[in-house]
């Protein structure tokens, strides 16, 4: 196993793909995040706002780089012929599985902690301004508050079960353009769908299942009787998608050639 | 000796080297793959399955048992104006037959405003009742003249607005701002008809009149109603963020005093008639409005408005059945991704280039390709999917604006069209990038992320209308059938479906990437090794 890691480890190192895909993913996290910080003003909102699932909207863009750098990590091996050398020199594919997806989840944890930390301290230094103040009820943006530590740390979690569902993708279907594809309508699809439906019980199911939906209530840090599951429920759901899609993965790779 | 044996030639025709060639060569590659064909075939048909998904379960009105399975109500009627457009028609009106030309003066007072006070709706009328509150800026009193009092009638109306000083209205979608706007303070109105034109003119005095505007209005019979009418729309909804949801705008009244009524011209001797036209509980409406007649005049107070029907409860546009566009979108976008990066997987594209060597034709015979198919697609998509998710709304006792067949076109056409360029898009930075999981991504990124920040995520209306004008994804404008009026007060945002460009320039903004990104995988094509 840990000559199998440390072969993957060198494939991801020295591929250049692998530092711009991790730093693009801070920068657009970050960038998104600090510019609907910067459009929301108090006097629109009244108050109840949730400032720090606002604070960290960056990931709805953060999480697609993410999930591009989880499947280039197999598909590139699929498309270049490389994936037979790889399982000529590892030939327990269950293990090449665990392997990569270990590797591939330590650099996304780390990025995903700067891009959430960036994106908590724009909020902390942009929404007072836009008076989110304490004269207004809203405390300065802070780690040390519970709910924030809680959604800040789940939010760097829900980034590595992302690349964990995309890597299951990608190894089942190989192709990376319908890979992504798949992960991103699972991702995207659900709440538009949820916002278009008009049966409110439909709506909710909906709003349970999708692993956006479901795993992105992790951010929430007021009115939690109003989501449709508990923030760490919603994550434990994204959590069995990854899981699911894994073992779905790991069984096609014994079972097909390569 | 032996003659010499001519070299051999075959027989065939040499083959022709055009564009045209190309183009079959290209369409013979999407024809073949048997795979893509099938993903197009199920791309149109999850557009349709999630038109049924997304409209289906809209059921409107109460029902008495408690499974809603059973539950038919008829859907709500909502007159349509003289234009075809779907019109909130309710007010207060004081009115007298007018049986040919004439004219009508009267002094309005100040208007003062009514608020709603209980949390109730249209659907339950029993705490509708008002108190003093704030005046709606277009709440309405003034002068009209209207075919009949029947919902939906052709009309011209002079009038003084809560903050918008005199107007010059007529049927529903018309209006225009008498000279200086000036805010609140008592005006002289007049309003006369000639035949079919109506003139509306404003005063200070009484004694200096400046016109308003006039009316030409086609078909008006010989005897129509004239008088002084009230009226006050409801409140803007307002927005929660990241709630993904609006709440609904209260109810609201105001209160006008006519006095110094004159009438010129063939008024036929009869008393002044007192009615609440409309109030079928469309928009919510203040239940303790009416007129009195006090002194020499009349004070009058009226709730609900007379303009286009806009964000009516219960009321839908095409946008329901249009759900599974976006699903039919991801598809596509991979499947044209997939139309040049297959290539590169598999060589093939060392074949395209020695069979044709000029790039920028291969490119250009690959998007004409692609962009065929799925413009096809996608309309066989939306024609099936508008008129089977509106058929459904409305058996569910669901309002379904009405459009009209030019809307309806240019709705198909459009989002046709959308899936198209967008398809083209993809080809263009599947080419330019290579890499297909990138390229996908980013056509995502750029047309559906922002749908889903708007519609899903509900991020602050700023937001929205930024995300609308600046990415690809303005293009959806092409799905907009209700217009926005500036006369109704309303929350215009894309969340609703009211999108900050027209159809045609949100369009334009989807080309212009298009065009860009065309030009850049033409560029990287021809400067790179294949």
């Amino acid at each position: 196993m840990s000559n199998a890691l440390h072969a993957e480890w060198t494939k991801l190192r020295t591929v250049s793909a692998t530092g711009w895909l991790l730093l693009s993913a801070i920068v657009l996290t970050v960038a998104l995040s600090a510019v609907v910080a910067l459009a929301v003003t108090y006097s629109s909102t009244g108050s109840g706002e949730d400032i720090t699932k606002l604070s960290l909207a960056g990931i709805y863009v953060g999480q697609a780089i993410v999930a591009i750098f989880a499947v280039q990590s197999i598909s590139a091996e699929y498309s270049t012929g490389m994936i037979r050398v790889t399982l000529t020199a590892i030939p327990r594919r269950p293990t090449l599985l665990a392997a990569k997806a270990a590797v591939l989840t330590a650099p996304i944890l780390a990025a995903g902690a700067v891009a959430v930390l960036g994106s908590v301290l724009a909020g902390r230094l942009i929404l007072p301004a836009n008076g989110f103040t304490a004269a207004h009820g809203y405390a300065l943006l802070s780690l040390s508050h519970g709910p924030t530590l809680r959604a800040a740390f789940g939010s760097v979690l829900y980034l590595g079960l992302i690349a964990l569902l995309s890597l299951a993708v990608a190894t089942a279907v190989r192709e990376p353009a319908v890979a992504i594809g798949i992960v991103l309508g699972l991702l995207f699809l659900f709440p538009i769908l949820a916002a278009l439906v008009g049966d409110p019980s439909l709506k909710r199911h909906l709003q349970q299942l999708g692993p956006m939906t479901a795993g992105l209530a992790i951010q929430t840090t007021t009115n939690l009787h109003h989501l449709p599951i508990t923030p760490w429920a919603g994550l434990g759901v994204l959590a069995a998608w990854a899981t699911a899609a894994l073992l779905v993965a790991g069984l096609l790779l014994r079972r097909r050639d390569a | 000796m032996t003659a010499a044996t001519a070299p051999y030639r075959s027989d065939l025709p040499a083959g022709r080297d055009g564009f045209g060639q190309l183009l079959h060569a290209e369409w013979t590659k999407f024809r073949t793959v048997r795979g893509w064909v099938i993903t197009t075939v199920v791309a149109v048909l999850l557009v349709v399955a999630f038109a049924y998904l997304g409209t289906f379960h809209h059921k409107n009105g109460v029902c008495t048992t408690p499974s809603s399975s059973s539950c038919h109500v008829p859907q709500p009627h909502v007159p349509l104006g003289p234009g075809g457009e779907a019109v909130t028609d309710t007010y207060s009106l004081v009115h007298r037959a007018l049986a040919g030309d004439g004219s009508i003066t009267v002094r309005v007072g100040a208007l003062s405003g009514l608020l709603q006070t209980g949390s109730g709706n249209s659907a339950s009328v029993s705490d509708m009742g008002g108190a003093p509150g704030a005046l709606q800026p277009w709440a309405k009193a003034g002068l009209i003249v209207t075919a009949s009092t029947k919902p939906g009638a052709a009309y011209a109306a002079v009038m003084l607005t809560g903050a918008h000083g005199v107007r010059m209205q007529y049927d529903y979608t018309h209006d225009t701002a008498g000279p200086g706007v000036s805010a609140a303070g008592a005006r002289w109105l007049r309003l006369t008809r000639s035949g079919e034109t109506l003139t509306g003119y404003e005063s200070g005095d009484g004694r200096i009149w400046t016109k308003v505007g006039s009316a030409h209005l086609d078909g008006m019979p010989g005897s129509v109603q004239g008088g002084l009418f009230v009226t006050s729309p409801p409140t803007a909804p307002s927005q929660a963020f990241f709630a993904g949801g609006n709440a609904g705008g209260k109810a609201s009244g105001a209160t006008a005093r006519f006095d110094g009524l004159t009438l010129r011209g063939q008024w036929p001797a009869a008393s002044w008639k007192r009615q609440n036209v409309g109030a079928n509980g469309q928009v919510p409406t203040l239940t303790s409005v009416g007129s009195n007649k006090s002194g020499t005049g009349f004070t009058v107070s009226g709730s609900g408005d007379i303009a286009p029907a806009v964000g009516l409860p219960a009321a839908f546009t095409d946008q329901p059945s249009l759900t599974g566009v976006f699903v039919g979108l991801i598809v596509l976008i991979v499947l044209a991704t997939m139309f040049i990066t297959a290539e590169y997987r598999r060589g093939l594209i060392r074949t395209t280039f020695a069979a044709s060597p000029r790039r920028g034709q291969v490119l250009a015979a690959k998007a004409i390709v692609i962009a065929t198919v799925t413009f096809l697609a996608g309309a066989a998509a939306t024609a099936v999917s508008i008129p089977l998710g509106n058929h459904l709304l409305r058996a569910n006792g669901n309002y379904v604006y009405p459009t009209s067949t030019l809307t309806d076109l240019r709705v198909i056409f459009g989002t046709a069209a959308l899936l198209a360029l967008a398809a083209v898009l993809a080809l263009a930075l599947g080419t330019a990038l290579r890499r297909s999981a990138a390229a996908v991504t980013a056509v995502i990124l750029l047309i559906v992320l922002p749908d889903m920040l708007v519609v899903a995520i509900a991020v602050p209306t700023g937001v929205q209308q930024l995300l609308m004008r600046v990415t690809p994804a303005a293009a959806f404008a092409v799905e907009q059938t209700v217009p926005q009026y500036h006369q109704v007060n309303y929350l215009y945002a894309p969340s609703n479906g009211f999108y900050p460009l027209a159809p045609a320039a949100g369009f334009a903004v989807l080309l212009a990437y298009t065009a860009v990104a065309l030009w850049f995988a033409a560029y990287r094509l021809r400067t790179r090794d294949a």
